[in-house]
């Protein structure tokens, strides 16, 4: 949310995707988050990813609540629709954008403190309802806007730059979409672009409800020694199960991958996954599995990165609706009004 | 025995049945309300409900009404006593000379009746004892038996009964005929044992015309069918649960595509209101007509929302079918007491738009038009019924539409618009009505896109905290607001026989009983002028009638006087010559109530002498 004006001149040797745009078709306006803030770097993904998958910006609408991580929608994809709502209460606004027009790509930007707290409600619901949408929530365990004050994501014994301990329990938002059904869940770090990028467009492709935690610390409030969201600590103690590639459609982009250490998952819609195995057991289709692993490294204090589990087979909201293909948003009264004729008939059954 | 003459009146009565809530009565009154309209003599029935799931007090009122009085009369004449736990209370209602209609299998002390009416005893449960023997079926059956018994007393024609069954039970043979055996135990039993018919009869009218009989919550989901609304998210709260189930139900008849059988409509009951308006409004923001249904604590939960709405100026249609506040109040129980609430919903400077219906022919009508008045002037329309029109089936003139209507879909600018050249700012008032153009997401590449937010911005969508922006913003929201006078449905006035220098104001569920007390006053020699509220914001006409007038009774059903309170702060009118008339006792308002409190009023002007000066 910013008004200053970005430079409109690029280098004119910009590479250029299928679609013909460049990388500065996919940004939005300057960030006035804090320098180093790992939300910018989120942006980055998703700009990257977007540009990578060759969406057509205003094919994407870009969906918020309150908050640090809420304003970045404005920092990419300039030319989207965008919808800053209420604080917590982005899901519904998606929820009700998606049932509209089911034909455009519904990207939704969310905080610690708006997704596990005011609003943890709507992301369960959200996620249970399998919307079709990439839910991504910005997590840095802190609120930035109100200067410090921890979030529901904060770790139970992690401290706050003033120096309070934290005495309650984190919400893992990642065991809670297993737990709720979220066809996609993964977990990814703003300061690791390589597996991040992959992520969000292999989120973007998916169909059902996508969901992505990103730790991003807080330069400003919690990047100190203490916070289990600061760049340090993630770094030490990130785990990651997987790495990822996307091959979109059906002319896959080389990727390069040893044989024997990938393992494809083919999407619903034809996208394939490529998953570069780091962890020789790790099943990303078991989500029993995928909540026990996730259990397991927490209790050592590991932060479990990369794609926890898909569901390439998975349903959304309108499957579950029978909705019919044509967005409800282009009908009109020929299509929707039972006419008069009808209405003699409900009078007559009333009499 | 009683020593007043016991009433006689045909076609003119009230009967109440009071019942235990879960007893299974209800279709069995139902039915018994449907046949005398079967008669062609208007009825207009009303449940008295409790707020729980079974055990306590229920009544079912039916007003037997030739003249085609719609509202409450107040006042019983014959009582259906099925409830021990309300006897003494139910006893006490009758008027004098009514009908007390009883159980009779088990006898009852005379001091447990009064003098002053007539007692009519049948043995219910001995009959249905004797005949069923599982206990379900002698529960349900009992109910038949005295709607059976009724019909002989009242002079019923069984035939017309017995057609209403068959249409209830169509294609269930075996139902079908067990009910009509019950009707017949009945009323045999009846005309066996006691003077039949009554004093009361309902003899075959014409009265009814083509009119329909739907409850307002149908009429008004059906409305949002006509009216294109194709996302309806909702949480079930009494008294309006009943309009996203209607609407579901119309759906599944009328919307879906004959070729895929798919849906034309997406359906979410949300985990609370809040989610509820909120996808509402992402789907309005999105191009689609949506709507949600509501009552007062719904209303206080989506406030934020519905301040966003005004804000960002995106439609949405509230249908708040209000109920006895604050807090919980009384759920289950009939007021007008959201007006306030609604108008001013949110914090800051807000105004929102309010339609009054009077009937379920209205709820139609203006749930359909909610649409094109929310696109049209992007921001919130609230459909203001109440319990009383909501849950009751009324007797109202057929619904009509006019296949030629075609939906305002308000100041769109599309992708040719935008390839034109035309300068789309998103909150530029271009036509000086204060609506500007919106574009739905996806519209064009490189142009039309905007960010919405409830921050300030300035007439781009820039955001912007400078102060005269923020002004400005607001200031084109009020000449947008003034835009709505014109474009709500009108009050609608009607003059006294006489001159006069009273009127009266009312709205919404009120109309019934005002029509019937107009005509009591009347003949009590009291002349009003009328004029009945359609719609907030108020058109210019409000004020001239209250202008033309010494002073004006205004009539609503809650205890601040809301509607009231809205006129003097809209209209800066002199609060004395708005003369408060209040019901809220939770119950409809009556013709009696009204006529009474206002005859009274007027009475009380002719005789108090005007207090001279002291020289």
């Amino acid at each position: 949310m910013t008004y200053i004006a970005k430079p409109k001149f690029h280098h004119p040797g910009l590479k250029k995707n299928e679609l013909g745009y460049t990388h500065r078709d996919y940004e939005g306006k300057i960030s006035t988050l804090c320098a180093g803030c790992g939300h910018d770097s989120i942006t980055a993904s998703i700009i990257e990813a977007c540009y990578e998958l060759s969406i057509e910006p205003h094919r994407v609408a870009k969906i918020s609540g309150i908050g640090c991580s809420s304003k970045t929608p404005d920092y990419f994809l300039g030319n989207s629709h965008g919808f800053n709502s209420v604080h917590g209460r982005m899901p519904s606004v998606l929820t009700g954008a998606n049932l509209a027009n089911r034909d455009l790509i519904y990207l939704g930007v969310s905080g610690d403190g708006d997704s596990a707290s005011i609003g943890f409600g709507q992301f369960a619901h959200s996620i249970r309802r399998a919307v079709n949408m990439t839910y991504i929530v910005e997590n840095n365990g802190v609120y930035g806007l109100t200067k410090g004050q921890f979030s529901a994501t904060a770790d139970r014994g992690s401290k706050s730059k003033k120096g309070v301990t934290n005495t309650d329990n984190a919400i893992d938002l990642v065991a809670i979409a297993l737990q709720l059904g979220a066809t996609f869940v993964a977990r990814s770090f703003s300061g690791d672009k390589t597996q991040l990028v992959p992520l969000i467009a292999a989120a973007i492709r998916h169909k059902g409800a996508s969901f992505i935690d990103v730790i991003s610390p807080c330069i400003a409030f919690n990047n100190h020694a203490g916070s289990t969201k600061s760049f340090d600590y993630v770094r030490e103690h990130n785990d990651a199960v997987n790495r990822l590639d996307v091959l979109v459609g059906r002319e896959p982009i080389s990727v390069d991958y040893a044989p024997g250490t990938v393992q494809v998952v083919e999407q619903h819609d034809g996208t394939r996954l490529a998953l570069r195995k780091l962890d020789a057991d790790y099943d990303p289709h078991d989500r029993l599995g995928a909540q026990t692993f996730l259990q397991k490294h927490a209790a050592k204090g590991q932060i479990v990165t990369g794609l926890l589990y898909v569901d390439p087979d998975a349903e959304d909201l309108h499957t579950h609706l029978d909705t019919v293909e044509t967005p409800l948003n282009t009908m009109d009264e020929q299509a929707l009004c039972p006419g008069s004729a009808v209405l003699d008939k409900i009078n007559a059954s009333l009499r | 025995m009683s020593v007043q003459s016991p009433i006689s009146s045909v076609n003119d009565f009230v009967v109440r049945f009071a019942n235990v809530n879960g007893s299974g009565s209800a279709s069995a009154n139902e039915l018994f309300a449907r046949s005398i309209l079967r008669h062609g003599v208007p009825v207009s029935p009303r449940n008295i409900f409790p707020s729980n799931i079974q055990g306590l007090p229920t009544w079912y009122e039916v007003r037997v009404t030739e003249e085609g009085h719609l509202g409450a009369r107040g006042g019983v004449d014959m009582m259906v006593a099925m409830n021990p736990q309300t006897w003494d209370k139910d006893v006490a209602s009758i008027e004098p000379g009514g009908y007390l209609f009883y159980d009779s299998t088990k006898p009852m002390p005379t001091s447990k009746f009064r003098e002053d009416i007539t007692v009519i005893g049948v043995p219910l449960t001995a009959i249905t004892n004797s005949t069923y023997t599982d206990p379900r079926q002698r529960q349900l059956f009992k109910n038949i038996i005295y709607l059976g018994a009724l019909c002989a007393l009242l002079d019923l024609d069984p035939k017309l009964v017995e057609q209403l069954i068959g249409e209830q039970y169509k294609g269930k043979e075996k139902l079908l005929s067990s009910n009509v055996h019950a009707l017949h135990l009945g009323r045999d039993w009846a005309l066996q044992n006691l003077k039949c018919p009554t004093g009361l009869r309902v003899k075959k009218s014409d009265k009814v015309g083509d009119r329909i009989f739907i409850e307002g919550n149908s009429a008004a989901a059906l409305g949002a069918v006509y009216g294109g609304a194709t996302v309806c998210a909702w949480y079930p709260i009494t008294p309006s649960s009943s309009v996203a189930e209607a609407f579901t139900s119309h759906c599944k008849k009328y919307r879906h595509d004959p070729e895929t059988g798919k849906a034309k409509y997406a359906i979410v009951q949300g985990e609370d209101e809040l989610a509820s308006i909120g996808i509402v409004i992402g789907a309005s923001w999105n191009g689609a007509r949506a709507f949600t249904a509501t009552s007062g604590p719904g209303i206080s939960l989506m406030t934020e929302f519905i301040g966003l709405s005004y804000f960002a100026e995106i439609p949405a249609v509230i249908m708040n079918i209000q109920r006895a506040g604050p807090s919980t109040g009384m759920p289950t129980r009939t007021q007008q007491c959201d007006v306030i609430a609604c108008a001013y919903a949110s914090h800051g400077d807000t105004k929102h738009v309010l339609l009054f219906p009077e009937d379920p022919a209205e709820a139609f009508e203006f749930a359909a038009a909610a649409f094109d008045l929310a696109e049209r002037l992007q921001t919130t329309i609230f459909l203001m019924l109440d319990l009383d029109i909501g849950m009751n089936h009324r007797l109202c003139r057929p619904l009509k539409w006019d296949d030629a209507r075609q939906y305002d879909r308000g100041k769109v600018m599309t992708a040719e618009m935008l390839e034109e050249g035309r300068d789309f700012g998103r909150y530029l008032d271009v036509d000086g009505d204060g609506i500007p153009y919106r574009t739905y997401p996806g519209t064009h590449p490189t142009k039309g896109s905007y960010f919405t937010r409830g921050t300030s911005r300035d007439r781009y969508a820039r955001y912007s905290e400078e102060g005269a922006v923020y002004a400005d913003n607001m200031q084109r929201l009020v000449r947008k607001f003034e835009t709505a006078q014109d474009m709500v449905p009108r009050p609608l006035q009607a003059n006294a026989a006489k001159p006069t220098k009273c009127g009266v104001i009312y709205f919404g569920s009120t109309s019934p009983a005002m029509d019937e007390a107009i005509g009591i006053l009347e003949s009590r020699g009291h002349q009003l002028d009328r004029m009945r509220i359609r719609a907030f914001p108020f058109h210019s006409s409000v004020a001239s009638f209250i202008a033309d007038h010494d002073f004006v009774y205004v009539v609503e059903q809650n205890r601040d006087a809301q509607l009231r309170q809205l006129i003097v702060n809209e209209n800066g009118i002199d609060p004395v010559r708005l003369v408060p008339i209040l019901h809220y006792d939770g119950t409809p308002i009556t013709a009696r109530f009204i006529a009474n409190s206002i005859g009274d009023h007027q009475d009380h002007l002719k005789v108090t002498p005007l207090r001279k000066a002291v020289t």
